[in-house]
């Protein structure tokens, strides 16, 4: 039967092994020869936009990357799909925004400021997402094409 | 009780359960707005609510664990706590960080970072904080007579969620290594290092309530967090399927991540086969219930659910939909939240002296707060599974979808009542024990 110090030494081994091989990985995806985000199209204003992002906590509504709450639409791909115009009318909105009865927090950003989320969104919109971009709602691409044929 | 400082433990157990209470009322203001009563939402917007009911949910459940540290650590280190004064202050300052947060996100004060939403100049008072606390449970358990397993277990588990918390501070300008790093937080919290926490807490409760040799115990706490690392760590891996980095992460993640329920269907396996064994039958009912519950709740909620969707080919198809939100609820109630009233309602009795051990609240308080809490997992799965065909398989607009599943979340509403009813009923259960008195003083008896 298995003994104390044996099971120890499982829990060491097993840890220490599977973390060296973690921090291996991490190293090897982070490098720039792996880069599927296009990394240098990180520009000011992209930065700009990610901070107020943050600032507002848009994640707490929305999805981005697959990522955040349930209550909103994904937004990674939202550039393809509603096109420059119809974003930046959102996001300069003075009363909330709620074509659907739900509502969005009446942001009233400037112009400069809805300027920076568009660039925010645009290096997002082009990253490689190992296929997730084709299947994230609706189907950008598709939903183009077929507006595009109607 | 077999020492006076083991008290402080009542407080930060008493300050959870006003947290889990708030964390109740969040939760219903968000499921009101998805079937259309917004009205709060001048005040009170959807993300205000969200980030409130996730970090109360975190707070209560690190208030717990550190209460049952506090309660654990003397006991098994067989000697008073270094200093109960610096405890109180702890619990004061946690109360301050908390609550100043919690204020915080309805002024729009918050990082938008699903979970750690706490802005970057509270982080700082949180790893104040935190030192504070492991500064006294360390320094005791080192003065202490003996280091058992269990105590070194919970108290690994403590100091590398500690130091887990910092790379969710380090800034990045991309959201997509930012996203990166915040995964060694959330997802090594509580696919790692937690499940040490809740080992080290179950196996604490199983020599108390089963009577099993503490060799055996301890040694099989050995083998479950040996899993839990040996499948969590390289599991990681699940979340960085479509998130913009290198797909060598779908393999190793999907196979990693398939092994973690081992752990927990080894940590229920453990519970009721220890139970079966026990000779001791220790009096407290209720403190059992929800002890073998804990083992096997999560095993439903993390194992079983958490592998629904953790293969790439699924996850595709689930990644950020309301599939995640069923899982992430019975995951957290079964794991974490169970763990700690179990540990709860196995030290009150022991505190001040009223024992009730085996009351017909305890148990009705045990059933419907489980029933309810199935119920709601059911709701959002049967939501998500619909959103996750019409919206990616069909390729209908999200709010259409929203509309069509608007439906389950009057369900979800109506569960969610039963689980506060159950969640009540464990309150004033909590409440009808009294305060912690020096009269309870044992050192005799293995209680
Ligand atoms: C007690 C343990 C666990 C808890 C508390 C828990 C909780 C959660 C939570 C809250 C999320 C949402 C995170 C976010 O989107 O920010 C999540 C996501 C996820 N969990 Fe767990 N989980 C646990 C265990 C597991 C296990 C054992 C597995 C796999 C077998 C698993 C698989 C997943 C997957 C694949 C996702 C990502 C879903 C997505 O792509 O949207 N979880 N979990
Ligand atoms: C009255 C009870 C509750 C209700 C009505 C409720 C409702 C909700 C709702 C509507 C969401 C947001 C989903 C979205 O983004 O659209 C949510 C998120 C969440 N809740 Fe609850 N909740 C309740 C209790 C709990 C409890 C007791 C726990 C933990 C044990 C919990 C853990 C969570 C977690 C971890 C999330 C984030 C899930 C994710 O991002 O995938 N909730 N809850
Ligand atoms: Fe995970």
């Amino acid at each position: 039967m298995l003994s104390k110090k044996q099971a120890r030494a499982f829990f060491l081994g097993g840890t220490v092994v599977t973390f060296l091989i973690f921090i291996g990985l991490t190293i090897f995806s982070l490098s720039k020869g792996q880069d599927q985000t296009n990394h240098e199209g990180i520009t000011e204003q992209v930065v700009r936009g990610k901070v107020l992002w943050e600032e507002n906590n848009c994640m707490g509504c929305h999805t981005i990357l697959g990522e955040g709450a349930y209550y909103a639409p994904e937004l990674t791909k939202v550039l393809d799909r509603r096109g420059e115009g119809y974003v930046k009318a959102v996001l300069m909105s003075p009363v909330p925004w709620n074509p659907n009865g739900r509502q969005m927090v009446a942001y009233g950003f400037t112009k400069e400021e809805a300027d920076d989320l568009i660039a925010f969104f645009d290096w997002i919109g082009g990253i490689d997402l190992n296929g997730f971009d084709t299947v994230v709602s609706p189907l950008a691409k598709d939903k183009i094409e077929r507006q595009t044929k109607n | 009780m077999k020492y006076k400082s083991q008290k402080v433990a009542y407080w930060f157990f008493a300050f959870s359960m006003l947290l889990l209470v708030l964390q109740i009322t969040y939760g219903f203001i968000m499921g009101f707005a998805r079937i259309g009563f917004d009205g709060l939402h001048e005040f009170i917007p959807f993300n205000t609510a969200r980030a409130v009911h996730t970090n109360l949910l975190v707070v209560w459940l690190l208030s717990g664990f550190m209460g049952a540290a506090y309660y654990i650590i003397p006991e098994e280190a067989q000697r008073e706590l270094v200093s109960v004064k610096w405890a109180y202050v702890q619990l004061i300052s946690l109360a301050v960080v908390g609550v100043a947060a919690v204020i915080g996100y309805h002024f729009n004060w918050w990082e938008g970072r699903k979970f750690l939403e706490i802005p970057r100049q509270l982080d700082y008072l949180v790893v104040v904080n935190v030192l504070l606390f492991l500064g006294l449970i360390l320094a005791t358990l080192f003065k202490g007579k003996r280091k058992t397993t269990t105590a070194l277990v919970l108290t690994m588990g403590l100091l590398f969620a500690a130091l887990l918390y910092l790379p969710g501070m380090l800034p990045f300008d991309s959201q997509v290594t930012d996203s990166f790093f915040r995964w060694w937080v959330v997802h090594l919290w509580v696919e790692g290092v937690w499940e040490l926490i809740m080992g080290g807490i179950l196996s604490f409760l199983l020599i108390k309530l089963t009577g099993v040799d503490r060799e055996v115990i301890e040694k099989w706490l050995y083998v479950i967090v040996g899993l839990t690392f040996l499948s969590g760590i390289l599991g990681t891996g699940h979340h960085y399927y479509y998130i913009g980095v290198n797909n060598i992460w779908l393999i190793v993640g999907g196979i990693f991540s398939a092994l973690e329920p081992l752990a927990f269907l080894a940590m229920a396996l453990f519970a009721v086969n220890m139970y079966r064994k026990g000779e001791k039958k220790h009096p407290n009912k209720i403190a059992l219930f929800w002890t073998l519950g804990s083992a096997i709740v999560s095993f439903v909620g993390a194992g079983l659910l958490g592998f629904a969707h953790t293969l790439p080919q699924t996850n595709l198809y689930t990644h950020g939909t309301l599939v995640t939100a069923m899982h992430g609820h019975l995951a957290f109630w079964g794991a974490y939240a169970m763990i700690v009233l179990a540990i709860i309602s196995y030290a009150l009795p022991n505190m001040t002296g009223r024992k009730l051990y085996d009351s017909s609240v305890g148990r009705a308080a045990f059933w419907m707060a489980n029933v309810g809490m199935i119920g709601m997992t059911v709701a959002f799965g049967v939501a998500g599974v619909a959103q996750v065909y019409l919206e990616r398989k069909f390729k209908m607009d999200f709010m259409e979808v929203q509309a069509e599943i608007s439906i389950h979340f009057v369900v979800l509403i109506l569960c969610a009542t039963l689980f506060t009813v159950g969640i009540i009923m464990y309150i004033m259960d909590f409440i009808k024990h009294g305060k912690p008195t020096d009269e309870e003083l044992d050192l005799e008896s293995d209680l």
